[in-house]
């Protein structure tokens, strides 16, 4: 039974991860990352009690809801059309695909590798992160780059959590999530300003 | 009492306090004072000893336990925080002068109190994680709220994220590796992502197309200071692993990999150094080749390599303080940094720009200067193992010195009258002032610091002994 959620929830990292390459709708960006989160959950109850697991969704949907947040307060025209490179929607399918295709020509050997982790586990994280990296490839928008390093990490959490159990890890790790969300929503605040507002320090 | 607090909680929840301060000489005095009674704690009082004071009697003790791990300051490394905090101080009295403290005191102070959990902490690839807090603390330091951010703090953000997952997973694969030595697949494996790991980190060649763009984008005070800190800790960091796992000290791929990354980025930074036609790109790429020549000195035997290596922390903490300082009061002063706004800048700023030519200078290599001592032993080191090697670095070397020779060129190039109109107040006179002298009595006298440098490598079990 946990296996079939497992693999249910690789079905929708590939569809939220893939999502989130395609939709240009800041609002669709941010709940296509909740769910991806909400998946991730699922795969990491594999090898983790609920309680920690739970963690890092919370963590995940904390972030996702800074990064809302800031986006809803930001003027929209500054961001409606994104500034990704290439543009094509088909292109990004095509470099989706190839992603898909190199994680499952790599899942058995990383499953070995770690610690036998199960192949829905690692699939569904070599996904996120192949998917997270080709964001970071492709894309220059603050907020998209933050999604996709967010994806990254959720990737590789999935993984870590087959061979370390450790509460301080999953602490840190979840500050570093909210951190990061943080700071893409300072660097998405700071680039929709202009210079001049600076207030003058005081200089004593 | 115990140490991880003392250096490492107490530092951060400080920062956050300062947060609130908006006076820049209240944050500069504050901080600078703060981070030297820390170095002084750091260097005389021992550790894990009983202590009277009068009636009062007190230990500190080395560990800290943090959910089910521990945090641990040994006896050993008390030098290495000395330096480490007496270094900081050094930034942040000198951050009033820069007009930088409102950011960098309260942020700088979190981020060295990270940087040092991470030495601290157990089991110690878990740093990965503290550093990847003390880069995202980084994005507000770099950048303020009121300018758009440039590309150089996005790719700094992600390249530097993107070592802790490699690092991390490295970590949990070293312990296979060492369970069954003889796998030697999953070894060579581990070594892969180590080596990703750390280039991504350290901003190995290719991979520091970051650093020049961030001396351009943001303060070169700021930069100056996270690019010492973060590479510096970093490094001791990596020569954790080399201490830990004995196959991979006795690596021999491992070790010319060191030297290669090591002279690619002495070489690289060198020459394109010498090629740049702006300030602040020029002492960016001489913070690479500085990364460079700590790599390099990992290359060595350790008997040699490792004392090299603590040698070239106080003369690049001091140089490169005073050349981002000096780049600092220089860009207040004109338009941009590039060469065209520089011209006869000595007129302006004469002390400034004296600082950044003996800065320059030092981190060539240039006799009698800090950074000299420690190249000359490390090029001897490593002229015993690769002449050719050291030849490589002798081309480096002379591109980071013909960078200095063509920055002097373009900076006392006055036009023909112009009266000398100096710009720099006294704090900024004196403290430049402090800074050269330093420079050359590292040079002149590099054994006054061997006081702290002489037990450092002992904080290695294996490599320092």
């Amino acid at each position: 039974m946990a296996i079939t959620f497992a693999w249910i929830a690789v079905v929708v990292i590939l569809v939220t991860s893939v999502g989130l390459l395609l939709v240009r709708d800041w609002r669709l960006i941010i709940i296509l990352l909740a769910v991806q989160y909400l998946a991730m959950l699922v795969l990491i109850l594999q090898h983790w009690p609920l309680g920690m697991a739970t963690v890092k969704v919370v963590a995940g949907w904390m972030s996702a809801a800074i990064l809302g947040m800031t986006r809803s307060g930001l003027p929209a025209q500054k961001f409606d059309d994104e500034s990704i490179w290439p543009r094509g929607r088909l292109f990004r399918l095509f470099a989706a695909g190839i992603v898909g295709l190199m994680v499952s020509a790599a899942t058995p050997g990383v499953s070995t590798i770690m610690a036998d982790a199960g192949f829905a586990v690692t699939s569904g994280s070599l996904l996120l992160i192949g998917m997270g990296l080709l964001h970071l490839g492709i894309t220059v928008s603050l907020l998209r780059v933050t999604i996709g390093l967010m994806t990254v990490l959720a990737g590789f959490e999935i993984l870590y959590s087959a061979v370390e159990g450790s509460v301080l890890v999953a602490a840190l790790l979840a500050i570093i999530n909210l951190g990061l969300a943080l700071a893409g929503s300072y660097l998405l605040i700071a680039s929709n300003s202009s210079e001049d507002v600076e207030p003058e320090v005081e200089s004593l | 009492m115990n140490a991880p607090t003392i250096w490492i909680v107490v530092p951060i929840f400080f920062g956050v306090l300062l947060l609130f301060i908006n006076s820049q000489r209240a944050l500069s005095i504050l901080g600078g004072v703060f981070a030297a009674v820390l170095a002084l704690i750091a260097q005389f009082v021992p550790l894990e000893e009983a202590l009277r004071v009068g009636t009062f009697s007190f230990k500190i003790d080395s560990s800290l336990n943090v959910l089910g791990r521990v945090l641990v300051i040994l006896p050993a490394e008390g030098s290495l925080l000395a330096l480490i905090y007496g270094a900081t101080a050094l930034w942040f009295f000198g951050a009033e002068a820069s007009k930088t403290a409102t950011r960098l005191v309260p942020i700088g102070l979190m981020i060295t109190g990270l940087m040092v959990a991470s030495l601290a902490v157990e089991p110690f690839l878990y740093a990965a994680l503290f550093i990847e807090m003390a880069i995202l603390l980084a994005v507000p330091l770099l950048t303020s709220i009121y300018s758009p951010p440039g590309r150089g703090i996005i790719r700094f953000l992600i390249y530097q994220t993107l070592a802790m997952p490699f690092i991390l997973v490295t970590g949990w694969l070293l312990a296979g590796v060492e369970a069954s030595p003889g796998d030697l697949a999953l070894a060579a494996q581990s070594t892969s992502m180590l080596g990703l790991g750390f280039a991504f980190l350290l901003a190995v060649f290719p991979l520091y197309n970051w650093v020049p763009m961030l001396f351009e984008e943001t303060s070169p005070y700021i930069a100056g200071y996270l690019l010492w800190i973060l590479p510096t800790i970093t490094i001791i960091f990596g020569a954790g692993f080399l201490d830990r796992y004995s196959w991979l000290r006795s690596s021999s791929q491992l070790i010319d990999a060191l030297r290669i990354a090591g002279l690619l980025m002495i070489v690289t930074g060198g020459l394109f150094a010498g090629f740049q036609r702006h300030l602040g790109r020029i002492m960016a790429y001489g913070v690479i080749a500085e990364t460079g020549f700590s790599l390099l000195a990992l290359s060595l035997d350790p008997q040699v390599g490792i004392p090299i290596l603590f040698l070239l922390i106080p003369a690049r903490a001091l140089g490169q303080a005073l050349w981002s300082f000096a780049l600092t009061i220089i860009q207040d002063n004109v338009e941009t940094l590039r060469f065209r706004a520089t011209r006869g800048l000595l007129r302006i700023t004469p002390f400034a720009g004296a600082a950044m030519i003996m800065a320059t200078l030092s981190t060539g290599a240039f006799p009698l200067l800090a950074g000299f001592p420690a190249r000359l032993a490390l090029w001897e080191g490593l002229s015993r193992v690769s002449l050719s090697a050291s030849l490589w670095m002798g081309i480096g070397i002379i591109g980071l010195l013909t960078s200095a020779f063509r920055s002097l060129a373009v900076v006392s190039m006055a036009e023909e009258y112009i009266t000398w109109e100096r710009r720099e107040n006294l704090t900024q006179v004196s403290m430049l002032g402090l800074g050269m002298i330093g420079l050359v009595i590292l040079g002149l006298f590099p054994q006054t610091v061997q006081y702290f440098l002489s037990e450092l490598p002992t904080m290695f079990e294996r490599l320092g002994r």
